[in-house]
């Protein structure tokens, strides 16, 4: 691997001041990734802190209903903070502490990955701040709250469009001015390398899971993977395992928001082009003369007008395909699952589903999906009863 | 020798910087000749990017104002051209790179070449990944100027040795804006740059005063003032020429003399 690239995409692109930092951590990630102590340990908080494995649920309801493939959940709901944010939190933080940080910083969208950072900082006595737009502050109120009770600081971003992509400028910002006791814990497969790398080393344990798990219960691969992108962490988690299983189809679904057509839509692989940003080369949201735009979703975690440059090179090569779902088709599998199930899903998973819904039915009954369930809804119950226009008080 | 490297042979550099458009074209054009007038060796315009994450408040409030008055590369480019037929100053972009990569590098440099551009700082580029742009400066003749952090530790040599035009040297840690004290972190660098090179070394980053500009100076071949200036501009609106050569003119004379004014 060149540079950090897959393929054309990836790269580090940022600051020289930035450039040593993201060095020592390319050598420290490459001088611990495979050393036992570091495997050893985090292996252990997986399992007893996060609990792991996540379960690999046989969705029975939902393939009766809707007539075709078998649904499997893979349930990253049911993991510590209620998502797999929590993987690569764990990961980042530990080599963080191998480094002698004492301090991390983070952005955050949804507030996923910012109360997994909080809760592990808290956990390995870290000092945490967390940076999130202010328009997601007031989306996940709920979710600020439950940072600062964890003890972190959250800074309220109230430049550009006061969401996740001015909420990564910001946590740079902060980064390039305090590396030496800090370290960016960035929330997906993004950003200079090796972020992208690592953080996907640290979200494959999904796809592993989800390998052993299927072979248990079916004896055989799924027919397809299917997750949610924003960055793409969930997703690239979920497909690295099967990336050399070619009988396995990998579905990425991005969120379309009001639809493609319409300007206010997240849909990076639908809608956008190549370009350079927050440290890699990959696709973007973005006007003719590189002015990254401002995309817009109903589900705060997928409101991001890039993607992960793994991802990229995988939509070129079609080895894996990436699908755009609107706010109101995830509003739908919300409480499509929600009922069918009991299972009260994120609604950025819910945008995995939405697709599910009209692909299963399509397909054979001796077929075989497996999808995502990326995090748990309760953080987005608020907001979609203001989407229906339900007046609710948390 | 190019216009940039002559810059800095009569005298310590004066390098302010403005963003393009902000708060319009016409009032940036006017900018340019009271720096000229007020002693600027070189310029930097920002060629304003929706993200600048090498940038303050100040910089990047100023970015915004400037793409909500319509500020692109192209309208740029035109006032670039206009502004030539009256100066001779060495003209520079500063802007990130993804405007360039998508506009398409090689236009962007013959742009740049047909309308007066010399050079081009891009701060999310470095080292590197500076072949993303490098063939295309070099065919161009646009000068791709070369950036030292105070972090730069044993990258200095290496990217020093290869450096043209000169070294934009960053003052501090963190991003572009006014700091009430700046380190001595420059000296270090530039120290170490010298030992390979005799490409002048410049530093930015948070010098906003004349005391500042004078000591920076002392120990550079050039200063770079920014966010002071464009602080000015945002107070002062279309009324930015006066007090910008103004204050143009003490940071010229603090730099000259070794006083404050």
């Amino acid at each position: 691997m060149k540079q950090g690239r897959f393929g054309a995409y990836g790269g580090r692109y940022i600051p020289e001041t930035l450039m040593s930092a993201v060095l020592e951590l390319e050598a420290a990630y490459e001088r611990w990734r495979g050393d036992p102590e570091f495997t050893g340990e985090l292996a252990d908080l997986l399992a007893d802190y996060a609990g792991r494995p996540s379960g690999l649920y046989y969705a029975r309801k939902m393939t009766a209903d809707l007539g075709g493939a078998k649904i499997y959940l893979k349930r990253e709901d049911f993991n510590h903070t209620g998502s797999h944010k929590i993987n690569n939190v764990l990961g980042q933080v530990l080599l963080a502490r191998k480094m002698g940080k004492t301090r991390v910083i983070a952005e955050t969208g949804a507030g996923q990955h910012g109360v997994a950072t909080a809760t592990v900082a808290a956990l390995m006595d870290m000092e945490c701040e967390i940076f999130m737009g202010r328009e997601d502050t007031e989306r996940q109120a709920l979710n600020v709250y439950r940072m600062e009770l964890l003890g972190a600081k959250v800074n309220r971003v109230i430049t550009g469009t006061m969401t996740l992509k001015d909420a990564v400028n910001a946590t740079m910002r902060e980064w390039a001015s305090r590396m030496s006791d800090t370290h960016y814990v960035l929330g997906s497969v993004m950003g200079p390398h090796p972020f992208p790398l690592m953080v996907r080393d640290f979200q494959a344990v999904i796809g592993r899971e989800i390998k052993a798990q299927i072979l248990e219960a079916e004896g055989r691969l799924p027919d397809a993977v299917v997750a949610c992108v924003g960055g793409g962490s969930n997703a690239i988690g979920s497909f690295y395992e099967f990336i050399g299983d070619e009988s396995v189809a990998l579905v990425g679904c991005e969120a379309a928001g009001l639809g493609v057509d319409n300007p206010r839509n997240a849909a990076t692989i639908a809608n956008g082009s190549v370009g350079v940003f927050h440290g890699m080369k990959s696709y973007f949201c973005q006007d003719k003369y590189g002015q990254i735009a401002p995309v817009y979703s109903i589900s705060a975690g997928l409101d991001y007008p890039g993607i992960g440059p793994e991802h990229a090179a995988l939509h070129d090569s079609g080895r894996a395909t990436y699908v755009p779902v609107t706010d109101a088709e995830a509003v739908d599998a919300f409480a499509y699952l929600s009922r069918l199930e009991g299972i009260i899903p994120a609604v950025e998973s819910a945008h995995a589903l939405a697709w599910v819904r009209k692909a299963a039915p399509l397909m054979g009954s001796d077929k075989i999906i497996v999808v995502t369930l990326s995090g748990r809804g309760d953080k987005d119950v608020a907001a979609i009863a203001r989407y229906k226009g339900v007046d609710l008080h948390e | 020798m190019n216009r940039i490297t002559e810059a800095f042979r009569r005298r310590k550099a004066l390098i302010p910087f403005i963003t393009g458009g902000d708060p319009d074209m016409a009032v940036t054009e006017e900018l340019i000749y009271a720096l000229v007038q007020a002693g600027a060796d070189l310029i930097e315009i920002g060629v304003p990017f929706s993200d600048p994450i090498a940038e303050g408040p100040v910089i990047q409030a100023a970015d915004e104002r400037a793409l909500r008055a319509g500020c692109t590369a192209d309208k740029l480019f035109a006032l670039v051209a206009k502004v030539r037929r009256r100066t001779d100053i060495p003209l520079l972009f500063m802007t990130y790179l993804n405007p360039v990569f998508t506009y398409g590098g090689r236009r962007f440099m013959e742009n740049c070449a047909a309308s007066g551009i010399d050079g081009l700082i891009v701060p999310d580029m470095p080292w590197e990944e500076r072949g993303e742009l490098l063939g295309d400066c070099a065919a161009c003749g646009v000068t791709l100027i070369s950036m030292l952090a105070p972090t730069s530790a044993e990258r200095v040599r290496r990217i020093a040795a290869e450096a043209e035009g000169f070294i934009y040297c960053v003052s501090s840690l963190g991003v572009t804006g006014e700091r009430r004290e700046i380190g001595t972190a420059a000296a270090e660098i530039i120290a170490r740059a010298r030992e390979v090179t005799n490409v002048p070394c410049a530093v930015g980053f948070g010098i906003s005063t004349p005391a500042q500009a004078r000591d920076m100076a002392a120990l550079a071949d050039g200063v770079i003032v920014g966010s002071a200036i464009v602080r000015l501009i945002a107070e002062h609106g279309a009324g930015g020429a006066e007090p910008v050569r103004e204050f143009a003119r003490e940071l010229r004379a603090a730099i000259d003399t070794g006083k404050e004014y």
